[in-house]
Formats: structure tokens, sequence, C-alpha cells
């Protein structure tokens, strides 16, 4: 940080403003939002192609037939 | 007199003179030939010389910020209008104190709500199985490092940018050309999709983010139409269009992050808070909100209110400059991947880091970071030329890939989650996406060994 005093104080009193501001905002607590992120995972979990996998006549990505694709 | 004293003498002097204000010791003064300032990375002292706003003597100069606009006070005018800011009975040191406690105060609320860990509460969940992916295309063409990449919304087109100044738009299926420009500057570090697939911005060591439209005319010279939008004083690292083409919110080596409208090119908000360069940003996902996530070599990641510029969280626990952030798919979390080896989840709403993926095996730094759909898996580019694939809920490790032959640069996602693709300085993009089972089911997907 800096060493010079003058810079400091400005920095210092944005520091306790800002520390202020942190220390006052609600929060909940960890295993509810645990529980939370693990259902929006198992919820969403049969949409989501990289996970489950698609069957491969809809993958845009296999590798190409010998018919053109367009 | 003799010698020592008249040494002694000027030593006392020169003392005493350093300690007066508007004075500085001769070992950190920079003066500079020209008067006009230059700005300096915010994470040195910026020390220039020249006259004071305020009272207008010639002097070495401050470069401080009120209310988001850039000044030049001399040290003595900064600490004039510091005392006046000052409450009664408010020091350094009384500051300094509530500091500290405040500093404290926080980690005892937040270390009150840990009861449990992420993967404890995910212990009942089924494994995934045995996680196979393969590289379905391979994009070549940019002459060198490969930087940064973006995903179009028709979930088909890429843009990436390169350290030879190329700013390339793939079409990911056929691994065609659809437009190219050369920049200006090398190492164009940051570049994004326009919402309407109609633009890409990109940037990096011009310390400009230029937006360029595309035009379906393949002769049509495309850097004539180019428009700059933001203006940092340092290389920009990162950009993203909000959630239209008109406005777009940059993060620089400066240390700030800006909003800017893309039309006019004005700054719409600035954001301080970062104490060094700042490396990525990323949007909240959900369609009305206004908050975005940074990180930077400060270590710290910063949630920001973009309406009204303040940091409203920030998250210290990484050892290392964090290189990627990214939201997770509910906006209730988010991912970040840094220098010290590991990528870490915070959550919003419990206000704490809730998980730590490393190994010890994993010594090099994660570059980039990205969530599939569900949020369940995080995939982590890493400069040892691999990705990892992260069990987001459990902590473990799924998959490696390797393939690159040299360090992974970015990593996203499509918009529909079918495919993610890297960019590595290997000067290569590839997809991979997963190897199709024919049934849905997804239990049923555990291969045996094939």
């Amino acid at each position: 940080m800096s060493n010079n005093s003058a810079g400091g104080l400005v920095s210092l009193q944005k520091n306790v403003k800002q520390l202020r501001f942190e220390a006052g905002i609600r929060r909940i607590k960890v295993s509810q939002a645990a529980a939370d992120l693990k259902t929006f995972c198992l919820q969403n979990a049969h949409k989501d192609p990289l996970l489950m996998g698609v069957p491969s006549s809809d993958n845009p990505f296999r590798p190409p037939k010998s018919c053109a694709l367009f | 007199m003799s010698v020592s004293d008249w040494l002694l003498f000027l030593l006392v002097r020169s003392l005493s003179l350093a300690s007066l204000p508007g004075s500085i010791p001769f070992s950190s003064l920079q003066v500079q030939p020209q008067p006009d300032a230059k700005m300096c990375d915010q994470t040195f002292l910026a020390i220039t010389f020249g006259p004071c706003d305020s009272c207008g003597l010639n002097k070495p100069l401050m470069n401080i910020y009120l209310k988001n606009e850039p000044i030049n006070y001399c040290s003595l005018c900064v600490e004039l209008m510091a005392c006046q800011g000052l409450a009664t009975g408010e020091t350094i040191h009384t500051l300094k104190a509530e500091s500290e406690s405040l500093k404290t105060k926080l980690e005892e609320e937040r270390a009150k709500l840990h009861d449990v860990e992420l993967h404890q509460v995910a212990e009942k969940v089924e494994a995934l199985g045995q996680f196979v992916m393969k590289t379905r295309r391979t994009l070549k063409g940019h002459g060198n490092k490969v930087l940064c990449m973006d995903w179009c919304r028709d979930k088909r087109r890429i843009v990436s940018s390169s350290q030879d100044g190329k700013v390339i738009v793939w079409d990911a299926y056929t691994t065609n050309k659809e437009h190219a420009v050369t920049m200006p500057c090398t190492w164009v570090m940051a570049c994004a999709y326009a919402p309407s697939g109609c633009a890409v911005a990109c940037g990096g060591l011009d310390n400009k983010c230029s937006v360029y439209p595309l035009s379906l005319d393949k002769n049509e010279n495309l850097s004539a139409k180019k428009k700059s939008v933001a203006m940092h004083t340092n290389y920009l690292s990162s950009c993203s269009f909000t959630n239209s083409d008109m406005q777009i919110l940059t993060s620089s080596g400066d240390g700030t992050c800006a909003l800017w409208d893309v039309e006019s090119g004005q700054l719409l908000q600035s954001f301080h808070g970062h104490s060094a360069d700042v490396l990525s940003l990323n949007l909240a996902p959900s369609e009305t909100g206004n908050t975005f996530v940074s990180g930077g070599c400060d270590k710290k990641a910063n949630v920001w209110d973009m309406r009204s510029g303040q940091n409203v969280q920030s998250f210290e626990t990484h050892e290392s400059d964090i290189n990627s952030v990214k939201y997770y798919p509910s906006g209730d979390a988010f991912a970040t991947g840094s220098d010290d080896a590991t990528c870490r989840l915070y959550d919003l709403r419990a206000d704490r880091e809730v998980a730590i993926y490393s190994k010890e095996s994993i010594i090099f730094g994660a570059s980039s970071v990205d969530f599939s759909l569900s949020g369940r898996l995080l995939f982590a580019g890493y400069n040892d030329y691999t990705i990892n694939v992260w069990d987001v809920l459990k902590g473990t490790r799924v998959a490696i890939l390797f393939g690159h032959e040299n360090r992974v640069s970015t990593v996203r996602v499509s918009p529909d989650g079918t495919a993610f693709c890297s960019g590595s300085w290997d000067n290569t993009l590839r997809s991979h996406s997963q190897v199709g089972c024919s049934s849905g089911k997804w239990w049923r997907w555990r291969l045996n060994g094939s």
C-alpha cells in the first residue's frame, strides 16, 4: 500500500466505508445455500447435453457423414 | 565544526525537510519532462509532476478519483480534503483500528453460518459415471496464440482473438472462417460477440475496446466501420456486451471496470475497488440482473451493482491472481480460476467460499473456467495444456482432456450446452462434446470401459 500519509488517509476512509457496508449485508447458512445449488443442478440435469450426452443423430458436432450437412 | 558534525547537520536537515507537508523524499520522486500528467498503473503509487487542480501550484501530484472523475491534487490538498471529510475524533489510528475490527467481525459473521460443506450436502447425490469427451472440430488459422473466444447466441458461430492481432469469426460446425479483422495492436486479449450476432467487440494492448459491425458482404473491409468505444489507461483484459448491443462492460489492467454506451462511446459507470489489474469479468445470467463479478491480480473477486457502481461483495481467499470468473447458471454463485492452481466456488447468499477444486497433482494455474448448462460440471483450462472437468457438487474431478499442445487460455460452453470450445497458445481452437448415448436417461449413461 502507499507509504504517503495523504493517499493512505483517503484510501483508509474508503476501506472503512466499504467494510461497514459489507458487514451489514444479510447472509444465509451454507447448508441452505448448498441445498439450493444441489436442487438447481438436479432439476436441470436432464436438460444438460454435456452431462447426459445427446443421441448421435441430434449432435451437430458428430463426425460429418457422406451426405452433405446442407 | 568537524566533518562528521557537518554531515550530521546535513542529515538532520534533510530529514526535517522531508517531514514537511508537500515535500517528498527524493527516492519516490519521478519528475516527468512534460508538464502533462501521465497515468500509471494503479498498482504503483502514481506520482506525476504538474499544476495542482486545487491550489494551482506546480508540485508532485496524486491521481485520485472524486465521484468517478479523475483529478490531480497535490498531496497537501489531498490531506486537507481528507481532513474535511473526517468525522470528529477520526484519525488514521482510529480508522485503522476500525478497519481491523470490521474485518474480524466479517470473518466471524461468515464463519458462524459455515455449518456444513457443499460436498457433504451432496453426498447422497448419485455420482457421475465415467466421462468421455471427444474433440469434434479443430479450428486452425490463427498465426499465433489464441487468447480469447466467445460464442454467438446462434450456438454456431465463434469469435476468437489472438496475439498476432487477428480477430476471426468461425462457423463452428463447418470450421469455415466467415470474417477476419486485423487489429492495429498485438495481444488482443478480449473479444465478445454481440447478442444480436451482428457485431463483435475486441481489444487488448491498445487500451481500447472497439466494436466491428459484421456485414454479410464478404468483400467489405470491416476495419472501415470500426467504432472505438472504451478508453482505458492500461490494457483491456476482458469485455462483454450487456443484454443488448448498446452497452459494453470492460475490465482493464488499470484496475478498473467500466460500462460504456456503444453508440456515443460515453462512459456510463466506472467501478473502482480493485488494487491491481482486473483480469476477468462476467455478467449475472438473469434477464433483470444488473450485477457482475470481476476478478483480478489482487486475489480478490468483487461483485458490483451496475447501476450504482457500488462494490456489494468481496471475496479474498485465493492465494494468487484470479484469471477467470464465471457465474453459476442460477446466478446465486460464481466460480473462479486462479494461478494458485485451484478453482473455487463462492456462494453469494452465504457470502463465502463453499468449495475448492484442487488436487495435489495439479500445480499449474487455471486460466479459464465455465459451467455446463445445469451447473453440475465445471470446465477449467490450465497452463499445463489440459482441461479438467470437475463435479461441482462433490468437488471431485471427473475427466481430464488432453490434446492441446500449449497452455489453454480460454474455455467456453456453447449457449445451448451441447459443446464447449477451448482456445490455446498452440494457435488452435477445439470444440468438444460428450460421446452420446442412444437413450436419454442419465443414470444409464455409465460407460463400462468403452
